[in-house]
C-alpha cells in the first residue's frame, strides 16, 4: 500500500513540474492565440541561467534567489521578444507566429551551446531539500514534496490573479473575446505583453526548478514543448485548472502505467490526448471556440487561376528546372530530387491549410505512411518500383481516411493537436513494432530500379510528379469541390445552410492531402533507399508547416516556393556551417518580420499595389460579415 | 579537319585528366559525418580527436606522400540528412571513403548507402550489432566495440556477483533493447539460476525518473542493469540516490564510465557500479601516454572517449588508405580486412570475417574522488576476446 501512495506522490511531483510550464503556455495561448513554440526554449534558458546563478552564489539565499532571478531575467527576455518581434505580427494569419517562435527556438538551441558549452550540466541540490522522507519504508525525496506543494500554490496564486485583480478580469475577457476587449478601449498591446511576460516567467521558473533533479542541456526544450502542449490541450486551451488536472492525469497514468506496460511512456500522453479529444472535442475544461472573426480567405485578394502569361512563366520555370541535369552534378540533382519531393509534401499540407482552413500538426504521418507502404511492398512483397510507387501511397490514403474522419470533427488548434496525436501514435507503432518495421533501425535497401537509379532520371521523375501534383491540386482548388471547400473554410455555418456537408468536404480534403503526402513519401523512400520512423516524426511535420507558412498560407501555391527556399537553405546551411540552426532561425525570424504574409503572399501584395487596386476594400467587407455570425 | 577536331579534343581531355590527377596527387579526402548539432557533448571531443589525428598524419608526411584532408558534415541526428551529407561527400567532394556516425540508425543508413553506391565506410561509433552482423555488408567496417562485445565484458564481471534477482532499466529504442537482450542472453547462459524481476523502458531523453526508480525498487531486485546515459542517467542517478534505490544493490551499467557521462555526475556519482568506460587518468601504457600528451598539449583539456573514437577512426582510415595505395573501394576493402593498426589502447585488428575491429573497452568500478566521479580497479578488455565464434558470426552475417 505504502508503495502505491509513494508512486502517487511521485506522479504528483512530475505533474507539478509539468503544470508550471503548461500553465504559462495556456495563459499565453488563451489570450494572444499565439502557438508559442518557443515556450520550451524559455524553459531551457531559465534552467541555464539558474544553473549559472546558483553555481555562483552559494547558500540557501543564493539558490532560491538564483531561481527567482533567473525566471525574472527570462521573463524580461520574453518581454523583449514580444515587443520587438511578436507585436509586429499579431495582425497576420494565425499560426504565422508559430513560425516566428520556431525560428527563435532554433536560434536558442545553438546559442546555449555557444554560451554554456556542449556538456550536460548538473546543478546543485536545493538547500534544505536534499534528502528523502521515510514513508513506511519507502523514500520520497523532500524536493518532490516541495514541488507537490508548489503546484497547487501556483495554481492558487494564478486563480487569485485572474479572479481578483483588474488585470485578471481583462485577461479573462480577452481570452473570451479579444475584439470586444479592444473595442472597449483596453490597451491590448500592454495586456498582451504582460500576459506574455507572466507566461514566460512560469516557463522559466519551471525550468529553473528542474535544476536539483535534472541535467541542464541543449535539448531540454524539445523534450518538454510537445508534452506541455498536449497537457494544455487535454485540459482545454486557456483553462489553468484544466492544465493542472491534465498534468496530474498524464503524470499519474504514466506513474502507474509503467508498472503494467513499461514501454507505455513513449506514447502515453498522445493516447490520452486522442481519447480526450474524441470524447470531449475542446479538452476537459475548455469551451467551444468562438467562431473566428478573421478568416484568411476574406482578407486577401480573391484567388484566381493563373493568367495565360503566368502559365507560360510557370511552364518556363518548369523547363528551366527540367534542364538542370544538363549542367548540374549528381549531388545537385539529388538535392533537387529531395526539394521536389518536399514540394509535393508542402503543397499537400498547403491544400489542407489554405484551401480547407485545417492546419495539421501531424502531416508527416501520411508522408511516412507512404514511405512505409513502399518499403513493405518492395521488401516483403518484392514488387517492382513502378507498382510500389502507385500502390504505396494508398497506405497514406488509408491512414488519412481513418484519422481524418475523427480529426475533422474538431476545429482550430484542437484539430491540429488531434492530428499530432495520431501522427505520434503511428510513429510509435513504427518505432515499437520492431519485427515488422525494424523499429528505429528502419527498413533498409529500398533502392530504385535501374531505369530510375541515375540521379538525373530520378530527378526528372520527382520533378514530373511534383509538377503534376501541384497542377492537380490547383485544378482541385478551382473546381466546384474547391469552391465548396473554401466555403466551409470561410464560414462553416453558412455553407451548411446552403446544403454543403462541411464534415464530408473537410474529410475529402484531408484524404486528398494525405494521399498526396503519401506520394511524396513514396518517392522519398526510393530517394533515400531506406525508411525510418523519423519519416513520420514531429520534426518533419513542423518542417512542412514552416514551408507552408514561409510560402504564404493565403496564397494558392505559395508552398512551392516555401518548400524550395526552406529545404535548399536548410541543406546548404547544414553543409556549410556548424551553426546552421542559428542562421536558419535568424533567417526565419527575419522573413517573418519582413514578409509577414510569407514570401509569395508578400510578392502578390506588392504586385497588387503596383496595379493600384486596393486590397483594404476586401478587409472592410470581411468585418461585418464575420461579425454577423 | 575532322581529325584535327579529334586531336584537339583528345589533347583537352588529356590536359583535364592530367590536372585532375595532379590535384589528386596532392590530397586524399575522407568524408566524415556525425551528429554534431544533436550530440555536442560527445561530438566536440570526437572532432578534436580526429583533428589531432589529421595533424599527426600530415606532420608525418601524409598518406604515401599525399596530404590527408577530412571534410566533415553534420547530420543533425537524422538518417535522411546523413544520406544527403554522404551523397554530397561522395558525389561532389569526391572523397575516397566515408567515416563517422554516432547513432545506430544513422550508421545503418550510411552503411546501406555505402553498399548501394559502392563506397568504403568506416563506422566510428554506432553500437548496434546489426552494422556488422544482420545488416552487415562488404563496404562497411566498424571501429567501436559493439553492443554484444560490451555486454559480454560486463557479463563476465556481473556473473561473479551473488545477486540472483535482476531488474533492467534501458532507453526504449534499438540500442537499449538490444543491449538488454544480449546481456540477458549471455547472463542467463552463465547463470541459469538468475531471475529477471522487472524491466523499465523510459523513452530516450524523456525519462520520468521518479516513477521509474520507484517501480524498480518495488520489484526488490538484488542487482540492476542500467543502459541509460546522458541526461537520462543524471536524472536516474539523482532520483535513485535520493530514494535509496542503489543502497545494498549491485548495479551494472553500460557506458557510464565514459567521461562524457560520468563527469557531469560530479559529487553525486554512485559508487561501486560495474561499468564500461574510459579512465584516461589511470591508463599507463606508452601508446596512451603519447596520445594523452599530444591531446593535452593541443587542446589544454583532457580527452573523452569521443576523442579516442575520433582519433582512432582517422588513424585507422589513414592506415587503410596507406596500405591500399589506392582509393578504389575494392582495394580499400582488401587492405582493411585483417589490417592491424596501433591505437592508444594497443594494437587493434579489423576482422576479415565481419569487419569488426578488435578495439576493446575498460571495465571497472565507479568511485568518488575529490568530489568527482572516477573509474577504479579498471582493466582493459580486448575486443577479440569477447566476440562469438567464427561459426556463429557466419550464421549472423548475410553472405556478401
Amino acid at each position: 500500500m505504502a508503495f502505491y501512495v509513494v508512486q502517487f506522490l511521485t506522479g504528483l511531483a512530475s505533474a507539478a513540474s509539468l503544470f508550471l510550464v503548461a500553465s504559462g503556455l495556456s495563459i499565453i495561448f488563451g489570450v494572444t492565440r499565439i502557438v508559442n513554440f518557443a515556450h520550451g526554449a524559455f524553459y531551457m534558458i531559465g534552467a541555464y541561467i539558474a544553473f549559472t546563478l546558483t553555481d555562483r552564489f552559494s547558500g540557501a539565499f543564493g539558490f532560491w534567489g538564483g531561481i527567482v532571478v533567473a525566471a525574472l531575467a527570462v521573463a524580461l527576455i520574453g518581454v523583449l521578444v514580444e515587443m520587438v518581434l511578436l507585436r509586429r505580427i499579431y495582425h497576420v494569419p494565425e499560426l504565422f507566429q508559430l513560425l516566428a517562435t520556431f525560428g527563435l527556438t532554433l536560434m536558442v538551441q545553438d546559442l546555449v551551446v555557444l554560451i554554456w558549452g556542449p556538456d550536460d550540466l548538473v546543478g546543485r541540490r536545493a538547500p534544505g531539500f536534499k534528502g528523502a522522507v521515510d514513508f513506511f519504508g519507502q523514500n520520497i525525496p523532500s524536493y518532490d514534496l516541495f514541488l507537490i506543494v508548489l503546484g497547487p500554490v501556483v495554481l492558487g496564486i494564478l486563480w487569485l490573479l485572474f479572479q481578483r485583480t483588474r488585470w485578471g478580469v481583462l485577461v479573462r475577457a480577452a481570452t473570451q473575446d479579444r475584439d470586444m476587449v479592444a473595442a472597449l478601449g483596453v490597451n491590448q498591446k500592454w495586456l498582451f505583453t504582460s500576459v506574455f511576460a507572466v507566461g514566460v516567467f512560469l516557463a522559466a521558473l519551471g525550468g529553473a526548478l528542474q535544476i536539483p533533479r535534472d541535467a541542464v542541456h541543449h535539448a531540454m526544450d524539445l523534450r518538454i514543448i510537445v508534452e506541455v502542449f498536449v497537457v494544455v490541450v487535454i485540459g482545454g486551451l486557456g483553462s489553468i485548472v484544466g492544465a493542472f488536472v491534465a498534468a496530474v492525469l498524464v503524470s499519474e497514468l504514466n506513474a502507474f502505467g509503467i508498472l503494467i506496460f513499461p514501454k507505455i511512456s513513449i506514447i502515453l500522453v498522445f493516447l490520452v490526448m486522442a481519447v480526450v479529444l474524441i470524447v470531449r472535442p475542446w479538452g476537459l475544461f475548455g469551451r467551444p471556440e468562438a467562431p473566428a472573426r478573421r478568416t484568411p480567405g476574406l482578407t486577401v485578394n480573391p484567388w484566381r487561376p493563373l493568367t495565360s502569361n503566368e502559365r507560360l512563366a510557370a511552364l518556363a520555370a518548369l523547363v528551366v528546372a527540367a534542364a538542370l541535369p544538363l549542367f548540374a552534378g549528381n549531388y545537385a540533382l539529388t538535392v533537387g530530387s529531395e526539394i521536389a519531393i518536399f514540394v509535393i509534401f508542402a503543397v499537400s499540407l498547403h491544400f489542407l491549410m489554405a484551401v480547407g482552413g485545417l492546419a495539421s500538426f501531424g502531416h508527416a504521418a501520411y508522408f511516412g505512411l507512404g514511405a512505409y507502404g513502399v518499403a513493405f511492398l518492395a521488401k516483403m512483397a518484392g514488387l517492382p518500383m513502378i507498382v510500389c510507387l502507385l500502390v504505396g501511397p494508398l497506405l497514406g490514403l488509408a491512414g488519412a481516411a481513418v484519422f481524418g474522419f475523427f480529426a475533422v470533427q474538431l476545429s482550430g488548434v484542437y484539430f491540429a493537436m488531434l492530428t499530432l496525436a495520431f501522427a505520434q501514435i503511428v510513429w510509435s507503432i513504427a518505432f515499437q513494432w520492431v519485427s515488422v518495421t525494424g523499429g528505429d533501425n528502419g527498413i533498409l535497401g529500398v533502392w530504385p530500379s535501374s531505369w530510375a537509379a541515375s540521379p538525373s532520371h530520378f530527378y526528372w521523375l520527382a520533378l514530373g510528379v511534383a509538377a503534376l501534383v501541384t497542377i492537380a491540386l490547383r485544378i482541385a482548388v478551382f473546381s466546384p469541390f474547391g469552391y465548396a471547400l473554401r466555403a466551409t473554410r470561410d464560414s462553416a455555418l453558412r455553407s451548411e445552410a446552403i446544403g454543403i456537408n462541411v464534415k464530408r468536404m473537410q474529410w475529402t480534403a484531408f484524404v486528398i492531402a494525405g494521399t498526396t503526402a503519401g506520394i511524396g513519401g513514396a518517392l522519398f523512400a526510393y530517394l533515400k533507399g531506406s525508411v525510418f520512423p523519423d519519416n513520420l516524426g514531429i520534426s518533419l511535420s513542423v518542417d512542412a508547416l514552416v514551408m507552408v507558412l514561409l510560402g504564404g498560407v493565403e496564397t494558392v501555391s505559395g508552398a512551392v516556393i516555401g518548400a524550395i527556399v526552406y529545404k535548399a537553405l536548410n541543406i546548404w546551411l547544414v553543409s556549410q556551417t556548424d551553426l546552421s540552426k542559428l542562421v536558419l532561425g535568424a533567417f526565419i525570424v527575419l522573413i517573418v518580420v519582413v514578409f509577414p504574409k510569407g514570401i509569395v503572399g508578400m510578392l502578390e501584395m506588392l504586385a497588387q499595389r503596383r496595379k493600384g487596386s486596393s486590397p483594404p476594400g476586401s478587409t472592410l467587407l470581411a468585418k461585418p460579415i464575420g461579425s454577423a455570425e | 579537319m575532322r581529325a584535327t577536331k579529334y586531336f584537339v579534343g583528345a589533347a583537352f581531355a588529356l590536359l583535364a585528366g592530367g590536372m585532375a590527377s595532379s590535384v589528386k596527387a596532392q590530397e586524399i579526402k575522407i568524408g566524415e559525418i556525425n551528429s554534431y548539432s544533436l550530440l555536442p557533448a560527445f561530438t566536440e571531443p570526437y572532432r578534436k580527436g580526429w583533428q589531432l589525428a589529421v595533424e599527426e598524419i600530415n606532420a608525418a608526411g601524409g598518406i604515401n606522400g599525399k596530404k590527408l584532408v577530412v571534410i566533415s558534415k553534420d547530420d543533425g541526428g537524422k538518417p535522411a540528412d546523413a544520406q544527403t551529407a554522404a551523397n554530397e561527400l561522395v558525389s561532389s567532394e569526391g572523397v575516397a571513403m566515408l567515416a563517422g556516425t554516432f547513432l545506430s540508425n544513422i550508421g545503418l543508413a550510411v552503411s546501406d548507402f555505402a553498399n548501394q553506391k559502392k563506397v568504403f565506410f568506416l563506422a566510428a561509433e554506432p553500437l548496434t550489432d546489426a552494422v556488422t552482423w544482420s545488416k552487415g555488408n562488404k563496404y562497411t567496417f566498424r571501429l567501436r566495440p559493439s553492443n554484444y562485445m560490451q555486454a559480454a565484458m560486463l557479463v563476465e564481471a556481473a556473473a561473479k556477483l551473488p545477486a540472483k534477482r535482476w531488474a533492467t532499466i534501458a532507453p526504449n529504442y534499438e540500442y537499449g533493447q538490444s543491449a538488454v537482450a544480449v546481456f540477458k542472453k549471455l547472463m542467463s547462459e552463465k547463470r541459469p539460476d538468475i531471475q529477471w524481476v522487472d524491466e523499465q523502458w523510459p523513452p530516450q531523453g524523456k525519462i520520468d525518473a521518479g516513477p521509474v526508480v520507484q517501480a524498480v525498487a518495488q520489484a526488490n531486485p538484488e542487482a540492476i542493469l542500467n543502459v541509460t546515459f546522458g541526461a537520462d542517467l543524471v536524472k536516474l542517478v539523482r532520483e535513485g540516490n535520493t530514494r535509496g534505490l542503489f543502497k545494498g544493490r549491485e548495479v551494472v551499467s553500460f557506458l557510464t564510465g565514459e567521461p562524457e557521462y560520468l563527469d557531469p555526475l560530479k559529487d553525486e556519482t554512485p559508487e561501486g557500479w560495474i561499468v564500461t568506460g574510459y579512465p584516461w587518468y589511470s591508463i599507463k601504457t606508452p601508446e596512451h601516454d603519447a596520445f594523452l600528451k599530444a591531446y593535452q598539449a593541443k587542446y589544454n583539456d583532457y580527452p573523452r572517449l569521443g576523442s579516442i573514437v575520433g582519433y582512432q577512426t582517422i588513424k585507422s582510415a589513414a592506415a587503410i588508405l596507406a596500405k591500399a595505395g589506392s582509393t578504389d573501394p575494392e582495394k580499400l576493402i582488401a587492405a582493411a580486412e585483417g589490417l592491424s593498426v596501433g591505437s592508444p589502447f594497443g594494437e587493434i585488428t579489423f576482422r576479415k570475417i565481419d569487419h569488426q575491429s578488435t578495439l576493446g573497452a575498460f571495465v571497472g568500478k565507479t568511485a568518488l574522488k575529490d568530489g568527482k566521479g572516477v573509474m577504479v580497479d579498471s582493466s582493459y578488455k580486448k575486443g577479440a576476446d569477447y566476440l562469438p565464434s567464427d561459426a556463429e558470426v557466419e550464421k549472423l552475417r548475410p553472405k556478401d
